[in-house]
């Protein structure tokens, strides 16, 4: 009987012995214990695979490249089988095709070269008279098509997109859905089919229609046109689906074929209430569909009381204990909270709560969205709730928040002292994670507010307790203001910071710091004390001579400049420390300049004035020339924003900047686009719809040379008449485009200007699409506006610079 | 649009991939390892849904297998964890109480039914019965033309 067996077994496999089969592969592989033993396995039944592909063996040949699928999931390299999976796709057996279709769409992408000899099988395929051959070619065609596929089947598709078979359709429509994407434009002839696939019953051709018909009238507004008269339609599909009792077949959780509902709000405007209300929302589909209305509200310039109404969902969604949906609910709040502002702090509390949320993505939102609610009236339980998130913050939040922190501060404290008090504790808690912007910064707002500062100087001296290593920029911040203030330490305000203490105490940790930037500022700090507490400068100077060898060369200059000035130059003493004057602060809403204001002089031809504020150019050569102030730029980053030069007695003794040191007021903050409602219109993200005018003011052409066009449009804000919103759109009409656009103004001595960051630096070609940038020029003289520009880009390689000057404003513009 | 689906294992191995968008081989692999390595980085309370270079990536576990799904930017992720959770539904009716095993030894079936439930990175069909009654006709297709032999080795086995 054996005999028997084997006789008829090689007849028919023709005496090969039959090939593994996929089940007994796939434990073999499992039951090798190392990689090393895996790897053995598979190359064995590589080489045997290949070597029947080479024998042309039709009869187990699906078998085969079935395993090596496997084996291609598992990492290893399958690129052989491609061709035996066309072979398989022409077969006439179903199961062949089957295995070779899902080897091509797995081993085919549009990427490799035998991609295209599919294209005539599928041919075929698509002519078939069995529907399930028909849908392999067309799951096919819609995972793996090219474009040049595409063009080669579009009429196949189209004919059968007419089709009276339900699953054919279907599987049309997502092809034709597939094919718009690659070819844009074949679009045209699938319009006329497209209509009648939303009139039938079966919601796989509905849903697919819809899908479809979305595509299309996103890519052409000619097609929404036409398609706007099919949206009754669509309510009444919706409408029936939530009104229609249970249909057992779509059903989901109760609700009735969730798929087909959110197709058809991407598509419809209106309805929204009635879905809203009659929408469960305890479970997963409920929550998404109204989600789902929520985005299309907000996508739509709707009226106040439907935004209002998606705002309150989204408000219930952070009510809700799962976190997926209140993940969502922040997401898209921080999305619309400049639109509607009032409506989501009705939900502050809650959004507060949600800073405690164990998971890091929750309470990272929640924090942003915190920042954008902050107001006066709210800004010191705001802040409170922050310092305490604060605390327990990770370290790629601290600093965000600190520097965020710091700028809301600023702009709605409501006392100086409850600025001060804040700002202290930030630099406590936040500890080395504070960026070094903010400690410039806060440097700058002490120096400014002059009767604060012997409190401020009291309570920094407080502060410095507790780990100082962890806290450098507190220590630099308070070592700037003993420097500077260390006289009024004493008064009354506190008794208890003796001079001698001080002192003390500072060379006493001096030592920590060495190494560091902070030990640079340490040395700053003897210069003024040594006017004050003279009787102590023997012992000073015996420990700063040992840093005269130290290996750090800032603190070695420091140490020889300090013994030299004690030493050789008493005189010099009291006018080289007297306390800095306030340094004035230019940009209020602490914006970031990115493309520079050119200094007035080289614009507009003007003598230097060596007692006026001028800003300069970001270059870092001209940077380093204020960043000096420490004896050198190797300590310090230097942003790419601006460089704020100090006022006028500073810049006529430039050398003794070095040793006054101590001064980082170099660098200014860039605040986060998120928490800074002063300038609403460039945040937006399309979302809002922008304040009307209140006057329509005409634009003008500033400049056209080359292709390049440079339009101004004008906006009056309502709250500052003496301010002027410039919109500058660059255009390119030329077929290349131009890279590395810059654009510079300069105005005369009595306006205010102040660039802000542009949407870009390229322009790409013949578009209306080019970079925008926002200019506002304060103008309190009500003189006529001059403005001279500079503009400079790279076209096809070479650079090119432009200047002119713009006099033609309209008048209008400071009515 | 979906741009791609992924399963895979508890221990990070792959056993199953669907992409709907053309990248090269290499892409794919670091794509995979990269998402597989941050997907199990994650602590259970978290999320589902995290931002990963320019793509929102939506995840689910179920028993020992992740369902992985990355989407774009202005799609709802709500609706992609029905969809997730409507293809586990799928396999369950289908292999009846659908363990990991199954997946693994019946990969080429785990694929057909995902072919029959998205097409192009969308969905085709929403409802269970139809896709299971498509499935289960084509399944009979392949039966028949079997010859059922004393012998039976043909087919896939």
């Amino acid at each position: 009987m054996l005999r028997v067996e084997m006789k008829i077994t090689r007849n028919l496999t023709g005496g090969m012995p039959t090939p593994m089969r996929l089940r007994d592969l796939i434990r073999q592989i499992r039951a090798a214990r190392t990689a090393a033993d895996e790897r053995a396995v598979v190359q064995k039944e590589c080489a045997y695979i290949r070597s029947t592909f080479r024998e042309e063996d039709n009869t187990w040949r699906c078998r085969n490249v079935a395993k090596l699928l496997y084996i291609h999931m598992l990492g290893y390299p399958a690129h052989f089988g491609q061709l035996e999976c066309l072979k398989l796709i022409a077969s006439s057996r179903f199961t062949d095709k089957r295995i070779g279709y899902l080897g091509a769409m797995i081993l085919l992408d549009e990427r490799q070269d035998v991609h295209l000899l599919v294209t005539n099988s599928l041919k075929n395929d698509l002519n078939s008279q069995t529907q399930f051959v028909v849908g392999l070619a067309l799951g096919a065609l819609g995972s793996i098509s090219s474009p040049e596929m595409s063009r080669d089947l579009a009429g196949e598709i189209e004919r059968l997109l007419k089709s009276s078979n339900a699953y054919t359709r279907k599987k049309a429509a997502l092809c034709a859905f597939r094919i718009i994407r690659k070819v844009p434009e074949l679009m045209e002839m699938f319009i006329p089919a497209t209509r009648s696939l939303l009139t039938e019953k079966n919601h796989g051709v509905l849903i697919t229609g819809v899908i479809l018909i979305t595509e299309m009238c996103s890519r052409s507004p000619d097609t929404l046109q036409h398609f706007k008269k099919l949206v009754p339609n669509l309510v009444r599909i919706l409408k029936n689906l939530i009104m229609a009792g249970y249909s057992p077949e779509h059903d989901v959780s109760g609700v009735s074929d969730p798929f087909l509902q959110v197709c058809l709000l991407c598509n419809i405007l209106f309805f929204f209430e009635q879905v809203a209300t009659n929408t469960e929302t305890s479970k997963n589909v409920g929550n998404a569909i109204l989600y789902e209305t929520v985005l299309s509200i907000m996508d739509i310039k709707s009226e106040s009381g439907l935004r209002v109404l998606g705002v309150n969902i989204l408000g219930r969604f952070l009510l809700n204990t799962d976190k997926n949906i209140r993940y969502v609910a922040l997401n898209t709040l921080l999305r619309t909270v400049n639109a509607d502002y009032n409506a989501v702090q009705r939900h502050r509390n809650t959004i507060v709560e949600c800073l405690k949320d164990p998971d890091v993505s929750l309470r990272r939102r929640a924090m942003e969205l915190c920042f954008a609610l902050i107001n006066g009236n709210n800004i010191r339980t705001m802040t409170k709730e922050l310092l305490t998130f604060l605390e327990k913050a990770d370290p790629e939040f601290k600093s965000q928040c600190s520097s965020k922190l710091f700028i809301t501060a600023e702009m709605y404290a409501p006392s100086k002292r409850w600025h001060m008090d804040t700002m202290i504790k930030v630099l406590t808690i936040a500890g080395n994670y504070v960026p070094d912007d903010v400690v410039g910064n806060l440097i700058q707002m002490i120096s400014e507010t002059t009767p604060l500062h012997a409190y401020t100087t009291q309570q920094l001296w407080n502060n410095l307790t507790g780990e100082l290593a962890t806290r450098q920029p507190l220590v630099q911040v308070a070592n700037w203001c003993i420097g500077e203030f260390g006289d009024l330490l004493n008064s009354s305000d506190g008794a208890d910071a003796e001079p001698a203490n001080v002192s003390l105490f500072l060379c006493e940790k001096s030592f920590l710091f060495v190494l560091c930037l902070t030990g640079v500022y340490f040395f700053s700090v003897f210069y003024p004390l040594i006017y004050l507490f003279f009787f102590h400068i023997r012992r000073i100077k015996k420990l700063i001579d040992i840093y005269g060898g130290n290996i750090n060369i800032e603190i070695q200059q420091r140490a020889v400049e300090f013994s030299a000035l004690v030493t050789k130059h008493n005189h010099l003493r009291p006018s080289l420390l007297e306390r800095m004057p306030a340094m004035e602060s230019k940009n209020p809403s602490g914006s970031a300049l990115q493309n520079g204001q050119a200094t007035e002089d080289e614009l507009l031809g003007d003598s230097t004035s060596k007692d006026g504020p001028h800003e300069s150019l970001t270059s870092t050569s001209d940077s380093s020339m204020f960043l000096d102030l420490l004896g050198g730029t190797s300590d310090i980053q230097a942003t790419s924003s601006e460089v704020i030069k100090p006022t006028a007695p500073l810049s006529v003794s430039s050398d003794l900047l070095d040793l006054l040191g101590g001064l980082d007021s170099s660098t200014q903050v860039a605040p986060s686009p998120g928490c800074d409602p002063c300038v609403p219109e460039l945040i937006m993200d399309g979302l809002v719809t922008p304040e009307e005018q209140k006057q329509t003011i005409p634009s003008l052409t500033a400049f056209e040379k080359n292709g390049l066009k440079l339009d101004f449009s004008f906006e009056k804000p309502v709250d500052n008449p003496q301010m002027i919103i410039i919109l500058l759109s660059a255009t390119n009409q030329t077929p290349t485009p131009m890279t590395d656009f810059l654009f510079q103004a300069a105005v005369p001595k009595t306006f205010q200007l102040q660039l802000l960051p542009p949407s870009g630096n390229v322009i790409p070609p013949s578009t209306d699409k080019g970079v925008t940038q926002t200019i506002k020029v304060i103008n309190p003289n009500k003189s006529q506006l001059r403005m001279r520009i500079r503009i400079s880009y790279n076209i096809s390689g070479s650079a090119v610079q432009e200047q002119t000057e713009v006099n033609t404003f309209p008048s209008v513009i400071w009515e | 649009m979906l741009q791609f689906m992924l399963l895979f294992s508890r221990q990070g191995k792959l056993r199953l991939q669907k992409w709907y968008v053309a990248h090269p081989d290499k892409q794919k692999k670091k794509i995979t390892r990269e998402l597989i390595t941050t997907i199990l980085a994650r602590k259970p309370k978290m999320c589902s849904f995290l931002e990963w270079k320019d793509l929102k990536i939506v995840y689910k576990r179920y028993a020992s297998l992740y369902f992985c799904c990355a989407i774009d930017q202005d799609d709802n992720e709500l609706l992609t964890l029905e969809i997730i959770h409507r293809y586990v539904e799928l396999l369950d009716k289908y292999f009846g109480s659908v363990c990991e095993l199954d997946i693994i030894f019946n990969f080429e079936k785990a694929y057909f039914i995902l072919d029959e439930l998205l097409l192009g990175g969308e969905i085709q069909e929403t409802s269970k019965k139809n896709v299971l009654k498509a499935i289960a006709a084509q399944d009979l297709l392949q039966e028949e033309e079997t010859p059922q032999g004393f012998f039976e080795d043909h087919g896939l086995g």
